[in-house]
């Protein structure tokens, strides 16, 4: 496949990684906020064979992860309703809220709808008046213009069956968080290649000078990431912070303004809870009042859903690198991929399910 | 929230206002959503899509440049290897050099200092 | 057409149908009507042409493998096959994976009020066909109806009967250290095939479903390879990563695979980057994973090369002293990853 392939190259990887090594005079700590960079470092064995040099550590940035236990308690009530037709992209399916999953929601007879596009949500709207559709709309900013999209296009052709439950997240007030944590140990961040592709990297100027982190706009593939990270440690060993763009085939300063424009016309800023952290001011993005007819909250008047995560669930402190999965004293015992009780076990690149997979293999290969 | 992929504009047309296509990711089809890259793109043009939509045109010349000026690095670092291996071999005190990986085939990972 | 002569029924049935009722399962005419009329000219035998509750069939000196499989696909129809074919080539092939010969199947319908005549009709001809094409006869069978909504379509069960042959037994538990790991063929047709025609993912490939009868290429492998095959599998729902770990903790033993040695075709990887799905964990119905001597590694290929079914067959990787029960990737730069069991279906991501 054309401009994704070639990014893979086996041995230009390699030749990045011995050039990282060799060019970090310490060991370096950054941090990727995103889901898809996390797939590949985890998939590639990236933090292994850089381990001398960089310690990558896994933010927040799957929005299977971070989706609050309360959202999910709201989807499962609404795809519990026989009136319902539940639409969500797949990897939400198993996220367990507090007393199972949307999953086991098909099982006793939800319509649960796995979908590719949240325009395919529409469609099925248009198609059953008879039904409510209701498509969980999550994500960052990655996926707002979508969603934005969706609902706009409801709108403007009337199909008044069609609403979103809204869990949109944004990555500058998460990264702040952890960068305003007292124990803070990133020393730098690859922002993520399809956010900013989207949203330009200009709110990032500002995170760069006031924290004096390097932050590298960076995509997906394989030597993507590496090149991102070399860009990242080229930095930090000349003692600069500064914003810069890995992902020069994608993104551009100012991002995608058609996209961010729909993004404004549908959403406001408002704050969103963090499934582990909790609530960050302004960080997630809901519907705004001309579109209240399409909000699944407001319609269906969920607002009496309330949950608090298991006391026992570490996950804010491993999406925050603050401990190690295996830190947390549920890791491998009442928390397991199995029967995960925070997101990023929930998710095979979770933090959690990563150490899992790959604590196993060690100790089954004698080396721990 | 980021699972983006780059695919070949193949198809543009109206569908009642919005700029739809058809994308070929590689021998895949499928259509996808234009609007957010409407004014950039033509038919041949390679756009990234997430969820049915395409959010950037890719920058064709850009990419080009990434790719060359990393294999670029790929070729200095094979003779920095070279010349390194070469001056430890002639140095008596010289002191170990970090382990890179085979560039021939899989070769096993780099000894880790620590998890 | 229902005469008076046949007794007081009212409302008459009526005689000309082009879908499956649920009378068509009551045991009476209107099931001896389908069983003549669709399913016994398509397999035509001696025994199954004697309609009777099983079939009596002759069996050489020795042992016999029986195998069962239930086939649920939906849709019933995709590019490359329908069910039909999957439910003789999933029970022959498993026969093979055995070790042994196909000879006789059993097939039971469970067939979905409604169901359209011309649809079934087409399934039962490619069944029909793989068997001819198999050698295998169906002898003896079965059909229900059920009410609308409680079948998709059809469930088909076959079960095989197959025959082995001294010195040949391919078993999950015989893998040993230093075995040569090897694919029949590409990755990831089957799966991908099927989810390019069902609703949410649609999308435009030319990827065609890749069941297929392996039991030629086990055949071709037992009289020219013989015991250097220790393992045979054939690697169905859950791709081939589910078949490794199978094969690696009934084994005992660790299995080491090549990233880049895993043939997987262009546009089932273009079609997996675009859901976020795994080639090694999506469904095929016509790749065998074998786990050979390592001498004997270039003769299996040479043999498979043979067939068409086995022409992209490739060695993937090894068995290893470390991790036992254990599937571990190497990629590309050296990495490793575990190649963990999922605990459900592989599901599309976006992130």
């Amino acid at each position: 496949m054309k401009y994704l392939a070639e990014y893979r190259d086996p041995k230009l990887a390699r030749s990045l990684v011995d050039r990282i090594r060799r060019e970090a005079t310490r060991r370096w700590t950054l941090m990727e906020v995103c889901g898809g960079q996390t797939h590949t470092i985890v998939k590639q064995g990236i933090n292994e064979v850089l381990s001398d040099a960089v310690e990558m550590i896994h933010g927040p940035g799957c929005p299977v992860c971070v989706t609050p236990l309360e959202q999910i308690d709201r989807a499962l009530h609404l795809a519990a309703r026989p009136d319902v037709v539940f639409t969500s992209f797949g990897d939400m399916l198993r996220v367990p809220g507090s007393e199972c999953d949307l999953f086991q929601i098909k099982a006793k007879g939800g319509n649960v709808r796995i979908v590719y596009s949240p325009l395919d949500a529409v469609e099925l709207a248009r198609r059953s008046p008879d039904k409510e559709v209701v498509f969980f709309a999550v994500g960052f900013e990655t996926t707002a213009p979508a969603n934005a999209m969706a609902v706009w296009r409801a709108k403007e052709q009337g199909v008044r069956n069609f609403s979103v439950l809204v869990s949109h997240v944004t990555v500058p007030p998460a990264m702040v968080a952890i960068l305003d944590a007292p124990d803070n140990r990133v020393q730098g961040f690859l922002a993520a290649g399809h956010v900013c592709t989207v949203m330009g990297w200009t709110e990032y100027e500002p995170l760069a000078l006031r924290y004096r982190v390097p932050i590298v706009v960076t995509g997906f593939e394989p030597l993507d990431i590496l090149e991102g990270i070399w860009m990242a440690v080229r930095q930090l060993e000349d003692g600069r912070h500064e914003v810069e763009n890995q992902y020069v085939r994608s993104v551009r300063r100012e991002g995608n303004r058609p996209a961010q424009e729909l993004v404004e016309r549908v959403f406001q800023v408002v704050d969103r809870g963090w499934r582990g952290i909790g609530v960050i001011p302004a960080s997630g993005l809901g519907l705004r009042e001309e579109f209240a007819d399409f909000d699944a909250e407001r319609k269906f008047a969920l607002g009496f859903i309330r949950a608090d995560e298991p006391a026992e669930c570490r996950a804010g402190d491993v999406l925050r690198g603050r401990i190690k999965p295996f830190e947390c004293p549920a890791f491998g015992a009442a928390c397991t991929p199995e029967s995960p009780l925070g997101a990023p076990m929930v998710s095979s690149e979770g933090a959690c399910a990563a150490y899992y997979n790959f604590g196993r293999f060690r100790r089954a290969a004698g080396e721990d | 929230m980021c699972l983006g992929i780059p695919g070949r504009i193949v198809e543009m047309r109206h569908d009642t206002g919005l700029p739809m296509g058809v994308v070929d990711f590689g021998g895949v089809r499928r259509e996808v959503c234009l609007a957010y890259v409407a004014d950039e793109v033509s038919v041949g043009d390679y756009a990234i899509v997430h969820v049915g939509f395409a959010i950037s045109k890719v920058d064709e010349e850009e990419a080009h440049r990434t790719y060359q000026v990393l294999r670029e690095m790929g070729e200095l670092e094979e003779l920095s290897w070279i010349r390194e291996a070469a001056d430890a071999a002639a140095s008596v005190d010289a002191p170990g050099r970090p382990t890179g990986t085979q560039s021939d085939g899989v070769g096993p990972s780099a000894p880790r200092a620590d998890a | 057409m229902a005469s008076l002569a046949s007794g007081p029924v009212c409302p008459l049935p009526r005689g000309d149908h082009d879908r499956v009722q649920l009378g068509h399962g009551s045991g009476g005419k209107m099931s001896a009507q389908l069983l003549r009329e669709h399913f016994l000219p398509r397999f035509r035998n001696e025994h199954l042409d004697r309609l009777g509750d099983g079939a009596v069939v002759p069996v050489e000196g020795g042992e016999i493998v029986i195998s069962t499989d239930t086939f649920v696909v939906s849709p019933l129809e995709f590019p490359g096959g329908n069910i039909g074919d999957l439910a003789v080539h999933g029970t022959v092939n498993d026969l093979a994976m055995m070790g042994a010969t196909p000879r006789w199947l059993s097939a039971a319908f469970v067939l979905e009020e409604g169901l359209p005549f011309d649809v079934m009709d087409r399934i039962l001809n490619a069944m029909a066909r793989a068997a001819a094409a198999a050698g295998v006869a169906v002898v003896t069978g079965d059909t229900k109806v059920v009410d609308r909504g409680k079948a998709d379509g059809m469930f088909v069960n076959t079960t095989g009967v197959g025959v082995l042959h001294d010195g040949f037994r391919p078993r999950p538990d015989s893998a040993r250290p230093g075995d040569a790991v090897i694919l029949s063929g590409p990755v990831g047709r089957h799966g991908m095939a099927v989810m390019a025609v069902r609703e949410g993912f649609a999308f435009e490939s030319d990827i065609t479903s890749d069941t297929a009868n392996l039991a030629p290429l086990v055949a071709a492998l037992r009289t020219e390879v013989g015991a250097a095959v220790h393992v045979l599998r054939d690697a169905t729902r859950g791709g081939v990563a589910s078949a490794l770990n199978e094969i690696a903790g009934a084994s005992r033993v660790g299995v080491e695979l090549d990233d880049h040695a895993v043939p997987v075709p262009g546009p089932v990887q273009a079609a997996c980057e675009m859901l976020g799905l795994d080639p090694l964990y999506v469904a095929n119905e016509g790749v065998l994973v074998a786990f050979v001597d390592p001498a004997a590694a270039p003769r299996v290929l040479d043999v498979l090369h043979g067939f068409s079914a086995g022409a992209g067959a490739a060695v993937v990787g090894r068995v290893v002293p470390g991790h036992p029960g254990m599937v571990v990737l190497r990629t590309g730069l050296g990495g490793t990853r575990v190649v963990d069991m999922l605990p459900g279906d592989q599901l599309p991501r976006i992130c």
